[in-house]
């Protein structure tokens, strides 16, 4: 690379991360006193550049024909003797991708929130913690090294946190913020286990130098190699919500609809699939990793998409359907189809956002409303948002020609044709939650949209949620800066999934051209095309149900529930993994430390010996007081011995001593 | 002539009479009396170890001591009036102000 060349598009990579921080630091320092319309801009001036940045990064990296990654100019950051990790910056394909999704995504969502959050408190508290996150999200992929990638990830983890406990008056909204806050910790553990034996084994945290030492040692496989990918994996499950860490991103519902939208779906939970994405290199040596990605991956689709199918509020059905797609992109990684994982990533991006901002929508318009039993018929009274739904809802169900059904697709077909030992179960699994994902997605579609209206409009105070209380008037449209990122999002959930083969290839840097070089050829072609009408079939099959369901004859759910009241009363309580954690991890947890560390520790052993430390000095007082009597003869009598014990000390002691 | 030893001896035992009696009478003016003999009784030690070295240090000190100790008895004796007359008693069991 030439310096021309390479210095300008490098020092406009510092401005992707700074310039949302500056927003950040604007917003959160001055903003209580700004007004709303400054605040709004600030933030999406900040986010809207780094935007704008990006879309120019991706004109200058597809323009070239060899595409070459860009690096910032990097500065040290840590050194220390014979280890030195630099503060640096890089783009190649995968992190332009990533990049586009979070920048691009991420200022829709922006916009949306200006409409959504126009009549909450602490408006620029929210605007900070938004423009804050999207600093660490783009530090995260913009990273070069583990290390900075995990400032990012620890970053966003903070953001999140923040944002899912905004309504920090409501206990549920800040206990789900710690929730969230503490799985994740536990998952960060395996990944900085995964850092320090990264640095043991290679000395280094920079992914080049790692990729690179690992690509020249042909021979290396499992051993190290997989323990690292397995504590990877850890931290991955634990940021991208799959088993067994999935539990914190349902409850992360509580915070405010475009933070579900943005972090909760479109951009950090996504963080997982992009670092296993990124350390490919090191998964593909290591087959017993790949196999429990996979198996991590097929199982999270599965049961997450099966609790999704029986859950009442609307966000709480697409948080389960958020961990069920991640559990796609995780299946995808697992048999090594990193492409298509990163590909529903972008596609999931798209639909997923959009159908938190259309249910955000519904929300705005029935005055805080969650719960689909007091939805319906909403089709007519929203007309831009039912849209803008229906295309993300057939977007997620795979039906063709929208966004999902190529993403879905090309990840079942991948993993049929995968070398790995059990990859028709999988794809059997992967099957059947596409079947789910169908059945639960129109479920919520006939359910909102169709039928007959059951909310009250007189009744709007008695559910209202208290900070929508400002706008309790009927049923609305949302204001255009809510409906414009949702036309942006339904129109790409549409088209998002057409450019699926130059997608492979454009990736083909990062990944190399094995995997995908496969879906080109014609000899897979007839297969490909089988695989894609079962599963269009399945999904098919699953829009019958939910039609049947839940529009043709609305009572037959209910009946069928209370035929199969025991499988229905397990998805309906979440398998109740949340109170199996209880009892087997907080419970034991709470009791060791009321017991043995409140009990003996706290109480016997930190209160007791300070107990015993006044006693004693207590009693040795009572002792000593009898010498203060306030006798003159006994002062003298004391005062005698002791001249008395000096003297035989001075006579008699050297004696003593000396022997 | 007289060992040295014989003069300390005598030292000694006058200064445990002094002792003693000070732990024993409760007159304040009989511990008074008790005080002197003490001070005379290390006055005869600084005379004799004086005699015994030939040195001129020890005879400056009793000068010193006796010079301290009265203007001990004359201060103490102020004080023993100002007692005896709030008091009225020089029992000095009486006299314990000072006590916790």
């Amino acid at each position: 690379m030439s310096p021309q060349t390479s210095m300008t598009p490098a020092y406009y990579l510092w401005l992707i991360p700074l310039l949302p921080f500056v927003g950040f630091l604007i917003n959160g320092t001055l903003g209580r006193k700004l007004p709303r319309a400054a605040v709004t801009a600030v933030a999406l001036f900040f986010t809207a550049i780094p935007a704008g940045i990006v879309a120019w990064l991706w004109s200058v990296m597809t323009a070239t024909n060899a595409p070459e990654a860009i690096h910032a100019v990097s500065r040290p950051w840590i050194a220390i003797s014979g280890f030195q990790v630099n503060f640096d910056f890089t783009v190649d394909h995968l992190t332009l991708i990533m990049l586009g999704v979070v920048t691009g995504v991420g200022f829709l969502i922006h916009l949306y929130s200006a409409g959504y959050m126009a009549h909450e408190e602490g408006y620029w508290r929210f605007f900070a913690y938004l423009n804050l996150f999207m600093f660490f999200m783009s530090v995260l992929v913009l990273a070069s090294s583990f290390l900075l990638l995990f400032v990012g990830w620890e970053g966003v983890g903070l953001a999140s946190y923040l944002l899912i406990g905004f309504y920090f008056k409501k206990d549920s909204a800040s206990d789900a913020g710690k929730k969230a806050f503490i799985v994740n910790r536990i998952g960060d553990f395996g990944f900085l286990l995964a850092m320090f034996l990264l640095v043991a084994h290679f000395g280094n945290l920079n992914f080049t130098d790692i990729f690179s030492t690992i690509t020249q040692h042909p021979e290396w496989h499992g051993g190290f190699l997989t323990a690292i990918a397995l504590l990877l994996v850890v931290g991955a499950t634990g940021k991208s919500a799959q088993i067994p860490l999935y539990i914190w991103l349902p409850d992360a519902m509580e915070g405010p609809t475009p933070v579900s939208a943005l972090i909760h779906a479109a951009t950090m939970v996504t963080a997982g699939i992009y670092m296993v994405a990124r350390c490919h290199t090191l998964f593909d040596r290591s087959a017993t990793a790949l196999i429990v990605v996979a198996i991590i991956g097929a199982a999270t689709a599965i049961v997450a998409a099966s609790i999704g199918m029986v859950q009442h509020d609307i966000k709480r059905v697409l948080a389960y359907s958020t961990v069920s797609q991640l559990g796609y992109m995780f299946l995808a990684c697992g048999v090594g189809a990193y492409a298509a994982g990163i590909f529903h990533l972008l596609t999931h991006a798209f639909f997923k956002a959009l159908l938190f901002l259309a249910a955000g929508s519904v929300i705005h318009a029935l005055s805080g409303e969650q719960d689909m039993r007091n939805m319906g018929g909403l089709r007519k009274r929203i007309p831009i948002t039912f849209w803008t739904m229906t295309s993300g809802v057939f977007a997620i169900a795979g039906i063709w020609p929208f966004a999902g059904f190529f993403s879905k697709d090309e990840i079942l077909y991948q993993t049929f044709i995968s070398d790995n030992p059990i990859a028709k179960l999988l794809w059997l699994v992967g099957l059947v939650t596409a079947g789910m994902t169908s059945f639960y997605m129109f479920r919520l579609w006939f359910k909102t949209f169709f039928g007959e209206e059951r909310f009250e409009e007189a009744a709007h105070d008695a559910h209202s949620h208290e900070s929508h209380d400002s706008h309790a008037h009927g049923v609305h449209e949302s204001p255009w800066v809510m409906l414009l990122p949702l036309v942006i999002l339904g129109i790409l959930s549409l088209v998002g999934g057409w450019g699926h083969v130059a997608f492979g290839n454009f990736l083909d840097p990062v990944f190399g051209s094995g995997a995908v070089a496969e879906v080109a050829t014609t000899a897979s072609h007839s297969l490909e095309l089988t695989l894609a009408a079962v599963s269009l079939i399945v999904v098919a099959i699953g829009f019958f149900f939910a039609w049947l369901f839940y529009y043709k004859k609305p009572g037959t759910a209910a009946a069928l529930a209370l035929k199969v009241k025991p499988i229905y009363s397990l998805l309906e309580n979440k398998y109740w993994v949340d109170e199996i954690y209880g009892a087997v991890i907080v419970t034991p947890l709470l009791m060791f430390t009321r017991l043995i560390l409140g009990g003996l520790v706290d109480t016997g052993l930190v209160n007791g010996s300070g107990a015993l430390a006044g006693a004693t000095t207590r009693g040795l007082s009572t002792l000593t007081r009898r010498v203060q009597s306030g006798n003159i003869r006994s002062y003298a009598g004391w005062l005698a011995l002791g001249a008395a014990a000096i003297l035989v000390v001075m006579i008699f002691g050297r004696s003593l001593w000396v022997h | 002539m007289v060992p040295t030893a014989y003069y300390l001896v005598l030292a000694a035992i006058l200064f445990s009479i002094g002792v003693g009696s000070f732990l024993i009478k409760r007159n304040i003016i009989t511990i008074f009396m008790s005080i002197e003999l003490m001070l005379n009784a290390v006055n005869l030690t600084f005379v004799a170890f004086a005699h015994h070295w030939h040195q001129i240090n020890g005879q400056i000190f009793v000068f010193f001591v006796m010079v301290v100790a009265a203007a001990e008895a004359a201060v103490g004796l102020a004080i023993i009036i100002a007692i005896f007359r709030t008091r009225q008693t020089l029992n000095v069991d009486q006299i314990d102000l000072m006590k916790l």
